[in-house]
């Protein structure tokens, strides 16, 4: 009897060696030529909002911004080039942190994806960082807002690379309450990421020696702001910040814009994107300031990369555009330096590196917790547009070590 | 004091357009009898055809108040025939189940259409800025719709008590057998008074849009205050939608400012009371079974 499991044991273990001798040697360099790549490509995972509320700042159009990435990479390399054959493939997980879950294990497992890029929607982030863990495969967010990817559930696999809720808050409240803005009420929507903004801002205004008379909790959602904004202008504050998003944003500027505060208070948004002002019209908006990781029309680089990518979608880019181009291209560039697409091997490559790209200025890939810091810029919205997506006045450049301040002590990389 | 008032105008202004959004509810139930769960996705077209108008043909907001209720009043008709004509023998919660049902599919199509991120739409010319009487502040916007919603309840209120219109409407509800009995075509009036009603939640629709972010989903929150409104002013009673809509504005307004915690759930304790004292509403009959 004893003897039997003895064998059996035996058995088990001499067809998981072979089976993993098996495994090697497909992936393995005795496979052919000098490519060290899995299955002798890259495929580079896009998991976004195709069709939801973040369509617009990322969705589709950044295929578009990943595809530039690999135009210029081979172009920078040609022959020389270890990753010969890029593929992208896309899915949409429609904003639902299950859906992403399921999709990244499939974009992984069998499209054989070797990073995965995107992923706005803090839950869906949080659920393909895991995802990312478990695999032992890369993860660059660029769409997410939550610190908790840099923070408690960072690993070794994730990178953050655009911008998080943090910089929002010492990018807008730190820069206005330390340019004279020192008195603040604050109206935020009462749940998870408006208590959180309403936290994080407060504790960035205090820091700077301002006050916060008020913090209201607004009901979520909701359409009738008159009267929080009354009471948001209760005591003569410098500033109102909304830390509104989507739809109650839309609300709370537009019915600012009817109150008597207008002109009179300087208004602050918490979380703005270039869409936001381009579905509403600038004049809606106009004087709002917010925090902004990258404006394409900020300098000749940015501009010329934009006038690119306007060639090609006939729109300009947002942020997460430009973010998904410079991650791309990172990673291919990691890659190439490497010479081979195993993720730890593209890890130790991506980690601590210095880069000054058309997204990053001033950027580095923060070892101990994957942040990938950057000069984000605080902007203000015009009060007319001279062309078509031309929004924004940047007031002030935030130098990266500023907008991200010390690592995230809650993250632990092991 | 200021304050006080600041706060009192600021709910009557609020409640003058609940009263106007809720008066479609009020008139297609006390006549129908058909509880419309998709008033608020009418609703939410009628900003939405402003906004399209605007964009498109560069209709304005005086043309919109117009022309979108009229579209509406189509829109109501084709659904009252199609749809909502065939369940009504049957217990109402099939028409409410279908309404709900047509919900869906309204603020889906439109979300395919014009996306998720909200159309633009402005103040119109002439009403922005504000009012200030010391330190009471409100705006012109807020004042003229107020204004523009007590005349339209006013008119209504007047259209179906003072009118032959309104008497045979009235008397078609009350009792359909003997008003058929007198020679009246009873069938005849429930088309145009359901797509009356949705007519008025596209009027509410234009109203909005000035001030409020025009999105696919801005009816489903909406709607549910619309309900507050109309249990506590009595299903179907036209003149309980009015005084409830005051009503709720004020409580809402007041809840903001002296106890802003509980600002969601004043209405809906001022609605549980009401039910608790007066199970058919502040203005409701009570239906003898």
């Amino acid at each position: 009897m004893r003897s039997r499991t003895v064998q059996g044991s035996v058995a088990i273990a001499a067809t998981a060696s072979l089976a993993l001798a098996a495994c090697g040697g497909a992936g393995g360099p005795q496979s052919g030529g000098s490519s060290k790549l899995t299955d002798n490509k890259v495929v580079i995972g896009l998991l976004n909002d195709q069709s939801g509320v973040y369509k617009d700042l990322s969705g589709p159009n950044s295929k578009v911004a990943i595809e530039m990435a690999i135009e210029d990479y081979k172009a920078k390399y040609g022959d020389k080039a270890v990753a010969k054959d890029i593929e992208v493939v896309t899915a949409d997980h429609q904003n639902k942190a299950d859906i992403a879950n399921s999709k990244a294990q499939e974009m992984y497992d069998r499209q054989k994806a070797d990073i995965i890029l995107d992923v706005p929607n803090s839950a869906a982030a949080l659920a393909v960082a895991t995802q990312a863990k478990n695999k032992k495969k890369l993860y660059i967010n660029i769409g997410a807002g939550t610190t908790a990817l840099t923070g408690a559930s960072c690993n070794k696999y994730t990178f953050h690379w655009a911008y998080n809720t943090a910089v929002l808050a010492r990018g807008t409240a730190g820069t206005i309450t330390k340019e004279g803005g020192k008195t603040w009420n604050i109206v935020y929507p009462d749940y998870a990421f408006g208590q959180d903004m309403n936290k994080s801002f407060t504790a960035e205004i205090t820091k700077n020696g301002g006050t916060v008379g008020q913090s209201i909790a607004s009901p979520f959602p909701s359409d009738n702001f008159a009267t929080f904004i009354t009471k948001a202008g209760e005591g003569n504050p410098d500033v109102v910040g909304s830390m509104h998003a989507g739809g109650d944003l839309i609300n709370f500027v537009k019915q600012f814009n009817q109150s008597s505060l207008k002109g009179k208070v300087q208004l602050a948004v918490g979380l703005m994107f270039i869409t936001d002002i381009h579905s509403l019209g600038v004049d809606q908006f106009a004087g709002t300031q917010f925090t902004d990781a990258w404006y394409w029309n900020f300098d000749a680089q940015n501009k010329k990369w934009a006038d690119r990518f306007k060639e090609k979608t006939n729109t300009r880019p947002s942020f997460a555009h430009a973010a998904n181009y410079s991650a791309a291209m990172n990673y291919l560039e990691a890659v190439q330096e490497a010479g081979t697409d195993d993720a730890d091997a593209i890890v130790g490559k991506l980690e601590g590196k210095k880069i000054d790209d058309v997204f990053l200025r001033n950027g580095e890939i923060r070892k101990a917790d994957h942040a990938v810091i950057h000069d984000v810029y605080l902007a203000k919205v015009k009060s007319s547009a001279p062309e078509e997506w031309d929004y924004e006045d940047i007031q002030k450049t935030i130098p990266a070590a500023e907008a991200y301040g010390e690592a995230n002590p809650a993250c632990s990389m092991s | 004091m200021s304050e006080f008032i600041q706060y009192t105008l600021q709910g009557l202004a609020a409640g003058g357009f609940y009263a106007l959004s809720a008066l479609g509810l009020a008139v297609i139930f006390g006549v129908l009898g058909v509880v419309n769960f998709s008033h608020g996705a009418c609703y939410m077209l009628g900003a939405v055809l402003s906004a399209v108008l605007l964009a498109e043909l560069n209709v304005g907001f005086w043309a919109a108040l117009v022309i979108v209720p009229i579209l509406m009043f189509g829109f109501g008709v084709l659904m009252e025939r199609l749809l909502v004509r065939w369940l009504l023998e049957l217990d109402p919660l099939y028409n409410f189940l279908l309404t709900f049902g047509l919900t869906l599919v309204i603020v889906e199509a439109v979300k395919q259409r014009y996306g998720v991120s909200g159309l633009p739409y402005q103040v119109p010319a002439g009403l922005g800025g504000q009012v200030s009487v010391g330190s009471v502040n409100l705006s012109v916007y807020a004042i003229f719709a107020c204004l523009f919603s007590v005349v339209v309840c006013v008119a209504v209120g007047l259209l179906l008590t003072k009118t032959r219109i309104g008497m045979i409407v009235r008397a078609a509800t009350e009792a359909p057998d003997r008003t058929r009995a007198l020679g009246i075509n009873v069938g005849l009036w429930v088309t145009p008074v359901f797509g009356f009603g949705i007519a008025l939640a596209g009027l509410a629709g234009v109203l909005a849009a000035p001030t409020r972010a025009i999105t696919a989903e801005m009816g489903s929150n909406f709607i549910i205050i619309l309900f507050a409104v109309v249990v506590i002013g009595g299903l179907g009673s036209i003149l309980g939608a009015v005084v409830a809509g005051f009503l709720v504005g004020l409580v809402e307004a007041y809840g903001i400012a002296y106890a802003p915690t509980y600002a969601q759930i004043v209405i809906f304790v001022l609605m549980a009371l009401v039910v608790l004292v007066r199970p058919s509403g502040l203005f409701g009959r009570e239906e003898v079974a």
